[in-house]
């Protein structure tokens, strides 16, 4: 069983069609990204994971729950997927220890002792401990994020999802954060990744899934994807976001 | 100018009048408090997705808002006892008082106003947060006490106690049911001993000196709260 499934998922904004008929699946432990020209429903594709965006067709299975299904704890299947956005969304008025503290102890019911240990022990690992009592507005934008995969660390998570991890970071702090990624993929982490990164698809990613206008267009392994992408329009978009 | 002024008529009167300045200060207080409470419910309300909880609020609203207030403290002294007779079925039920129905009516005509101004102060917090407190597994009240309303009431803090200050000058007309603030203590005042330039000069400069201390709080407490960003 897939940890991630989408069958045949299709959303509309009103009239205009974000995602069509897309279908995927991730395996347990798989790096999966995603990529594909602005405008293309990436985003809105990873926020139905976990059912941050409704769809109206299809199904979204995650460890064999349904996101959709009116009888789900959205609450609870939201806890055990972490996520982290493209403008980081730490909490602005509480400390970074309490960032990553805050769900620890509201949803999983952890003691603040054992929170904050947890927390202390992500920080370190992603070399932010003395940061630990400061606010999210007294860091770099590169620190933020790594705080805010600390954050959806320390819910012990069964997958992570990353939309455009880095496209809001200066250039000279997209590698810190980036290296925390990969060292996350070598571990095993179930990850599914909305980036232009193709140095880290190359690096660490299984599978890339090329999207454009709401559709998945590509779905390869990574050897494929950038050894002989079949088609024209994940061609011409490599082209473009390779040559600088 | 000063030279037919008589200052000892207020000194003799200062007893009367802070009685009287104590009741403003704890309507208002009392007010601000429940309007602020019954306000934010309110607020989250109208932002409500579900026409059922949004549309009664709503409604709510926009008639608090389309009223005189005085004309709701009057409804509130006259029409309650008359409304308890009629639902009570006992015809020498009392009312509960010019006070608690002044107290009353001013906390529900403020709610409709601090309403709209914590509606302003929740959209102003960015979608992002929301979505970042959803994907933590946080649900929709631990969302909005941990993540929203803390963000929405620090933008809100100046304007909030601003309107708290036009509360304090609205006060003064609790004089229609009777009540006697610090407005109507100077009034009486007046009247009784005919001095009325000086006890309407002196309410006025009480009046100056309190908001004015009051905006000046705002705005310090303005620069302090701001969260860096």
């Amino acid at each position: 069983m897939a940890m991630i499934e989408m069958k045949n998922v299709s959303k509309w904004y009103g009239s205009f069609q974000v995602l069509k008929d897309c279908t995927t699946q991730v395996e347990k432990g798989e790096v999966i990204v995603v990529c594909g020209p602005s405008g293309s429903g990436k985003s809105t594709l990873i926020k139905c994971v976990n059912g941050l965006e409704p769809i109206q067709q299809g199904e979204v299975v995650v460890n064999g729950v349904s996101v959709g299904a009116k009888t789900t704890n959205l609450p609870q299947l939201r806890a055990k997927i972490g996520m982290v956005f493209q403008n980081f969304e730490l909490f602005p008025h509480m400390s970074v220890t309490a960032n990553l503290n805050l769900a620890q102890i509201k949803v999983l019911g952890r003691s603040p002792e054992e929170a904050t240990e947890k927390s202390h022990a992500l920080l370190k690992r992603v070399g932010l401990i003395d940061q630990a009592k400061k606010f999210p507005g007294q860091l770099s934008g590169g620190q933020q994020q790594r705080v805010a995969i600390a954050r959806g660390l320390a819910m012990d998570p069964i997958a992570m999802l990353f939309d455009e991890p880095t496209s809001a970071l200066d250039p000279e702090m997209i590698n810190e954060v980036l290296d925390v990624m990969v060292e996350l993929a070598t571990e095993g982490m179930t990850m599914m990744v909305v980036s232009h990164e193709m140095g880290f698809a190359r690096k660490v990613a299984n599978r890339v899934i090329f999207m454009d206008e709401g559709e998945i267009v590509e779905d390869a392994t990574k050897d494929d994807f950038f050894g002989t992408p079949r088609s024209d329009r994940a061609q011409q978009f490599l082209s473009k976001i390779l040559h600088h | 100018m000063f030279a037919g002024f008589d200052f000892d008529v207020i000194q003799r009167a200062l007893p009367y009048l802070w009685q009287g300045m104590l009741f403003t200060l704890g309507l208002t207080a009392l007010a601000m408090v429940g309007g602020i409470i019954l306000g934010t419910l309110l607020a989250l309300m109208r932002l409500s997705s579900f026409k059922a909880v949004s549309l009664p609020a709503s409604a709510y609203v926009n008639l608090l808002r389309s009223t005189p207030l005085i004309l709701v403290i009057f409804w509130f002294y006259f029409l309650v006892p008359i409304a308890i007779k009629q639902i009570s079925g006992d015809s020498y039920a009392q009312g509960i008082g010019p006070f608690h129905s002044a107290l009353i009516a001013f906390t529900l005509f403020e709610a409709a106003y601090y309403c709209e101004i914590i509606r302003a102060g929740i959209q102003s917090v960015p979608a992002g947060q929301v979505n970042a407190a959803y994907a933590l597994g946080l649900n929709y009240w631990q969302a909005t006490i941990q993540i929203v309303l803390p963000q929405a009431f620090r933008n809100m803090v100046p304007i909030l106690l601003t309107q708290g200050i036009i509360l304090f000058q609205d006060t003064s007309l609790v004089y229609v049911v009777g009540l006697t603030d610090f407005m109507g203590a100077a009034s009486k005042v007046a009247q009784r001993d005919g001095r009325l330039v000086e006890m309407y000069l002196f309410a006025a400069l009480v009046y100056f000196i309190f908001c004015f201390i009051g905006s000046y709080a705002v705005k310090r407490l303005q620069l302090r709260i701001t969260p860096p960003r």
